[in-house]
This record gives C-alpha cells, structure tokens and sequence, in this order.
C-alpha cells in the first residue's frame, strides 16, 4: 500500500476482521440475512452497498459543516435514498431479473444500519479522503460477511456456485451426487441466514479471545 | 374476513424479524431488557400503523403510472413517478416520526416519557421503510387493509423483540461458551426461533390448499369408480348374451 500510509490502510483493513461492521458492530444485519440464499444476490449487494456507502460518505463529509445538527438525520435520509435510487435505476436497466429477485430489499439499503451509523460516527468528523476509505473498508467488511454466508448457503442448499453445477447435477446423478449427497434444501429458508452468522461469529470470537463479550 | 387473516398472516407468517428479517439492528441492540424492549416494540407499532396507510395514499394517488391522472386530469395520466417512492416514503416516514414526537409530547406526557427515547431511533429502523415498501410490492388494495397490514407487522415485531429480550434475561444464568457470549448466542436463538415460526406457514394458505387437492382427488376417483362400473355391466351383459 504505497499509496495509503499506515493509518488510512488501518481504515480500510480493520472493518474487514476485528471492527467488522456485522459480527462487532451489529450494524447492517437485516439485508445481510435476507437476500444470501445466492451467491450472485450477494456479490450485487455488496458492489450496490459499496457504491452508496462510498460516494455518501463522501458527499456527507463535504457538506458535514454547513448541515444544521437538528435536521442531520432527515438530510443524511435524502444523500442515501438518492444514491440507492440511482443503484436501483441502474440495476432495473441493466440486469430487470435480479432486480426483482431483490426487490425491496435494494430500497431497504436506505435503512441499512452501516450506512447511517458510519455517517454519524465517521463522515460527520473526519475529511474527505479518510471518510473515503472509512466507507469502503466499511462496505468491504460488509460484504464479505454477505459472500461467505452467500457461498455456503448456495452450495449446501442447491449444490450451485453462481448458478453453475459444481457439485454435479442432482437428478442425472453424476458428481458427488452418484455417490448418494444430497441437497440440503433447508440451507435455502430463512432461519440457516441465521445460524450460519451466529456461526462466524463463534468462530472469530474463538479466533480472537479479545472480541468475547460478557453476557 | 379478508382483513383478520391478513391481520395474522403479517403477524405469524410473514413476521417481520422471523420471516424477512426487517429490524434487526435495533431487534439485537434494544433487546437486553425487558422494560426497554416493550417500550420500542410499542412505539414500532404506533409508527407502522400511521406510516403505512400514509404511504398507502401517496402510492395510490401520486407514485403509481398513471396515478396523478386519477385526480388531476388526463393529461397527466402518461407520468410514471414510481422511481421516486424510496425517496417519498423515507421522507414521509422521517416527517410522521418528528409529528408523533410533538403530538405525543403535547397531548400524553407520560407515553412520551415511555416512547421518548426511542422515537427518533425508529426513523433508521428497517422495518417502518420495509412495511411500506412490502406494502408497494406486495399491492394491497385498500386503505383499510393496509392499516390492517402495518398493524400486524408492529405486532408481530413487537412479539419477536419481547420474546427474545425474555429469553436473554435468563439465558445470562446459563453456561453458554465464552465464544458464543452475547451477539452470537442471540443469532442462533433468533434463528431457532424462525425454525418454530415457519410452522405457522400451514395456518391459513397451506391447510386449505392441501383440503381442496384432497377433494379433487376424491371426485377423480369417484369418476373412476363409476367407469368401471360401466365396464363391468358391459362385461356381464356380454357373457349373459354369450
């Protein structure tokens, strides 16, 4: 990282593992569980998450001294539902299939907690280019959360990787599949989103003694 | 009829946190206590119940193709303005919360006293904006059922976040692995607990669905039975007359 000194690299490496803004920070839980039955839904989400989160902490912390504190949350809603308009335009226009595959869920990227909370907490106080790299390390932290719980829930519950077969196909028996595997179709329901965050989050916890809370 | 069983439909089977996962974040941070989680369970309620059927009218009558032309004449029945409802609803959804905290403050000093804290949190919780964008999605027709609607989805959240902040008041007495302490417990408690709430699924849809394909079945056999009645007098009036 010649281009970064050592504090801004700090910014975009520490949400990826011990600030992860979804283990640690509990932010951005609810479109991270819903829309990670695919591995394609959750690589969107995150390049759509990383969009927003980079050009609003930008666009925040530009105007961050002339934004009246009082009515803050109502103009920080407006920065947000703009991007996420533009996102969602794009998506529509591009790729219409997925678009409704996500539905309200692109909307819901308004409300998605990372969002708001590193504005509140970072692009408020900082500059430009450090609210910059805080946004993306953000998004990138994110969405890798998304991609692991999107990989392993496509890949026990369809057997698929981005729609392709990797596992071999389940009704000519070929692959694994000849050898008698089967599908886990229970990966695909909601409450699996659950249970495989509670998983990473056991398993970095136990990876890290330092992140164990007390009760 | 139809507004009691969307009425338990949005509570048990589309249950905004076991179902489509809408107000997490505030679902795992407020849910320590008991007393504190009532408090914002009932004011998620106050609030879905006066933004969704506000949404409901902007919807109808200024986002939808073809919406303005209903009340403003022809020549605007061309505009589409639906790629505008993020931005509306947010805006209506920050505007009612800052109302009710004033109206609430005048008039019942105590429930704000209650509610107080928790009001502005609510404008960032998911789980408003979702209610009225699964509104949109979802197309309810009347004004009457989308009350109905945000409703049940304030109960049934407030059901979710009283139930889980029971369960970790106590779950403190139990001997969970330092690793798990915490966020990660209540993850799979949460997800366990969607396990239990899929069973509703059956209620209302599932059970008449399986009752009408069993009648079906039924009067195809009948039509069978009779078939080879036929068959079987034919058979017997042959041999007769052989």
């Amino acid at each position: 990282m010649g281009l970064l000194s050592k504090k801004d690299s700090k910014l975009i490496l520490d949400p990826l593992a011990d600030n992860n803004p979804i283990t640690i920070q509990v932010l951005g839980i609810c479109s991270a569980l819903a829309i990670t039955a695919q591995l394609k839904a959750s690589i969107v989400m995150t390049i759509s998450v990383l969009f927003v989160m980079g050009v609003g902490n930008v666009v925040i912390s530009l105007i961050r001294n002339i934004i009246p504190s009082k009515i803050r949350i109502i103009v920080q809603l407006t920065v947000v539902a703009a991007l996420v308009i533009i996102v969602d335009q794009v998506l529509k226009a591009f790729s219409y299939q997925l678009s409704k595959e996500l539905g309200a869920f692109i909307g819901l990227i308004i409300t998605n907690c990372i969002i708001m909370g590193r504005f509140e907490a970072f692009a408020l106080g900082n500059g430009l280019w450090r609210s910059f790299l805080d946004g993306i390390g953000n998004a990138l932290g994110y969405g890798v959360i998304l991609i692991i719980v999107g990989f392993f829930r496509e890949l026990l519950g369809s057997g698929t990787l981005l729609g392709f077969k990797v596992l071999g196909d389940p009704i000519a028996k070929t692959g694994v599949y000849a050898y008698g595997y089967e599908n886990n179709g229970f990966m695909l329901l909601a409450p699996m989103a659950l249970i495989v965050v509670g998983i990473i989050i056991w398993v970095q916890r136990s990876r890290n003694k330092a992140l164990i809370e007390d009760h | 009829m139809e507004h009691l069983e969307l009425f338990f439909k949005s509570i048990f089977i589309d249950n905004m946190v076991f179902a489509t996962f809408l107000g997490m974040c505030s679902y795992l941070a407020v849910s320590k206590k008991v007393s504190t989680a009532v408090g914002l369970g009932a004011a998620v309620i106050f609030v879905l119940v006066v933004t969704v059927p506000v949404n409901w009218l902007l919807d109808q009558y200024i986002l939808q193709p073809g919406a303005l032309g209903r009340w403003l004449g022809e020549e605007y029945a061309s505009y589409d303005l639906s790629f505008l409802s993020f931005i509306m609803f947010i805006a209506t959804i920050a505007t009612m919360v800052q109302l009710v905290e004033i109206v609430v403050e005048k008039f019942s000093p105590s429930l704000y006293n209650s509610l107080g804290i928790f009001l502005p949190l609510i404008a960032v919780n998911c789980a408003i904006l979702g209610g009225s964008l699964f509104m949109q999605s979802r197309e309810i027709p009347t004004i009457g059922l989308s009350f109905v609607y945000g409703l049940g989805s304030g109960i049934g959240w407030f059901l979710a976040i009283l139930a889980i902040a029971a369960i970790r008041e106590k779950i403190r007495y139990s001997n969970v692995p330092p690793a798990l302490r915490g966020l990660g417990i209540t993850f799979i408690i949460t997800g366990l607990m969607a396990i239990g709430f899929m069973s509703f699924g059956g209620m209302l849809t599932g059970g008449d669905d399986e009752a009408k394909e069993e009648t079906k079945a039924a009067v195809i056999e009948n039509v069978e039975e009779k078939k080879d009645d036929k068959k079987e007098i034919a058979d017997n009036t042959i041999k007769a007359v052989e």
